[in-house]
């Protein structure tokens, strides 16, 4: 117990230390705040010029599609508030600070995260968090005990699995270090995919990427359920539902592969 | 004391020939440091690629049934995509901090030493990192997209020196944008700021995320002659699709040379500003 009690109190000191550091400069902060929200802004913007200039993308409108952006807008943003930070894995290999991390008592993957917990991105997560309760509200939706449980539990799942996307890529550079942007091609692709119906995709593209990767689960199938929308690519109405399924089944595969590559890990002796 | 600028004629000024030289040999030097990122670079291939196709089935289904958004055609929107994709890596819209790093650490005493103008050596070593991207960066893309759309070629014969062109002025308008930008450190030291705002606008306003195109008629014209924004992608990329006449497409171009004069005319006055008022830290 006592133990379980001193880690606890050396991650929130670490928490603690971050947050002094990065409030220390005000300005630079509050830019870095506004800054960052921003970009999240211009991804919603980026849907509505597109519906600017058609009235339907993949067959669905404006206000189906803006329950999907806005599922993924908070989803992504608070992955990435909470985990985003591991794509810096690649310099804390090159660099060796990975080694003085795995040398401590505690665990390497929360120390990594806990150590650059970027706040300013705070401000991202609750732009999509709005972004979500609007669109849910414009999007007409008829309210059923069941639906009210997925509007909570599917932008949670929706967190999880971003999550899990951004530890797993993060983890092909134990193999290459060199990978440099790879990893963005998944977790910054995989936002871009879920802002838009499945249905914009064609071929083995979106088949790769919808079911192969699962992110069809993330907002498209949950969106189809919310709004009372059979799936024009044939899966059933349950579908909506694999969403925590889904994050749950990355969840286990990010954590395998975090744990075969910390196992696969050689200092570079640096 | 005397000080040490980088902006006092030099007494070899009239030599052009050895100017020549030697700005080729410092694009020279700039494309063989890129070249020696050959891993860093195939990881890029790779997820421009993967961005070509998210944003070339976006655009696919914009233009729905019709087969027409905004004046584009299927096969121009899928050429405006996987061109662009090239094109990011070639113009290098993000990830430069090199002058701003080089005048925190204060390592740009160094660049001030030389006989060549800072802006002069950067853009020289600029232009040679954009040659190595039009080899390894800008033909991947190219050659993938029509391996699965249908493409848009280009059918008059101007439309391709008018590109070259275009894509030069390009990289020369990012670079002086990205200087700027960099130049910030002079007076801030740290450049996060500047670069988070310019990261946020060039995106969006050089038509990556969408074609501007998109945008009310209003609003493209404050962006075409208000700001350099579209000459960094947009101006090369609707010449290349052939989305206006020649004539126009030349006017375009012109804007964008505009621009260029403009801007590298701002870097070399920001930075003999900043050279009155630098001081070195350090020992």
């Amino acid at each position: 117990m006592a133990e379980a009690g001193g880690t606890l109190a050396a991650y929130r000191a670490l928490l603690r230390a971050q947050a002094r550091a990065q409030t220390a400069y005000r300005t630079s902060f509050a830019i870095d705040v506004l800054g960052n929200v921003g970009a999240t802004v211009f991804d919603v913007v980026t849907v509505l010029v597109l519906y600017g200039v058609t009235r339907e993308l993949g067959g669905f409108t404006l206000r189906e599609t803006l329950v999907m952006v806005g599922l993924t807008a908070f989803a992504f943003a608070t992955a990435d508030l909470l985990v985003g930070n591991i794509e810096r894995l690649p310099r804390y290999v090159r660099t060796g600070l990975l080694d003085a991390v795995l040398l401590r008592p505690l665990g390497a993957l929360p120390q990594l995260l806990l150590m650059d917990l970027p706040l300013r991105k705070v401000s991202r997560g609750l732009f999509g968090l709005a972004v979500w309760v609007a669109a849910l509200a414009g999007a007409g939706i008829e309210w059923t005990p069941s639906r009210v449980v997925l509007a909570v539990v599917a932008p949670l799942a929706g967190v999880v699995f971003f999550g899990s996307v951004f530890v797993a890529t993060a983890t092909v550079s134990f193999f290459w270090v060199e990978s440099g942007e790879l990893a963005n091609s998944v977790t910054y692709g995989g936002r871009d995919f879920t802002s838009y119906p499945v249905t914009v995709f064609e071929g083995w593209f979106r088949a790769a990427f919808a079911y192969g990767l699962g992110f069809a689960f993330v907002s498209y199938q949950p969106a189809l359920a919310l709004l009372g929308r059979a799936d024009p690519l044939g899966l059933p109405a349950w579908a909506g539902w694999a969403a925590p399924g889904v994050a749950l089944v990355a969840l286990a595969g990010a954590t395998a592969a975090w744990r075969v590559g910390v196992r696969h890990y050689r200092s570079t002796g640096s | 004391m005397g000080s040490v600028t980088a902006t006092v004629a030099s007494p070899t000024d009239s030599n052009v020939i050895l100017w020549f030289r030697t700005f080729w040999s410092i694009s020279r030097s700039g494309f063989r440091r890129y070249a020696t990122y050959r891993q860093a670079t195939l990881a890029g291939v790779v997820t421009n690629t993967v961005f070509g196709f998210l944003r070339c089935y976006v655009l696919l289904a914009v233009a729905g049934d019709a087969g027409e958004a905004a004046g584009y055609d299927r096969a121009q929107l899928v050429t405006f995509v996987w061109a662009g994709q090239g094109l990011l890596a070639v113009v290098l819209l993000w990830g430069w901090t090199d002058l701003a790093d080089r005048i925190r650490t204060g390592d740009i005493a160094g660049d001030l030493l030389r006989p060549v103008h800072p802006v002069t050596s950067y853009l020289a070593t600029d232009l040679g990192r954009a040659g190595y991207a039009v080899l390894a960066r800008m033909l991947p893309p190219l050659l993938v997209g029509p391996l699965f759309f249908d493409v848009h070629l280009p059918a008059r014969w101007p439309t391709v020196p008018l590109f070259v062109a275009s894509v030069v002025l390009a990289v020369v308008l990012c670079f002086a944008c990205r200087f700027l930008v960099n130049a910030t450190a002079y007076w801030l030291q740290d450049v996060r700021g500047p670069m988070i705002l310019w990261m946020l606008g060039s995106g969006v306003l050089a038509g990556l995320y969408f074609p501007l195109r998109f945008l009310p008629e209003g609003l493209q014209q404050v962006l075409w002659i208000g700001t350099p924004f579209p000459g960094l992608m947009q101006t090369p990329l609707d010449v290349l699709v052939e989305r206006e006449s020649t004539a126009v497409a030349l006017e375009l171009v012109t804007l964008q040379a505009g621009w260029v004069v403009l801007l590298l005319a701002a870097c070399r006055l920001v930075q003999r500003r900043a050279e009155r008022r630098l001081v070195v830290q350090g020992g």
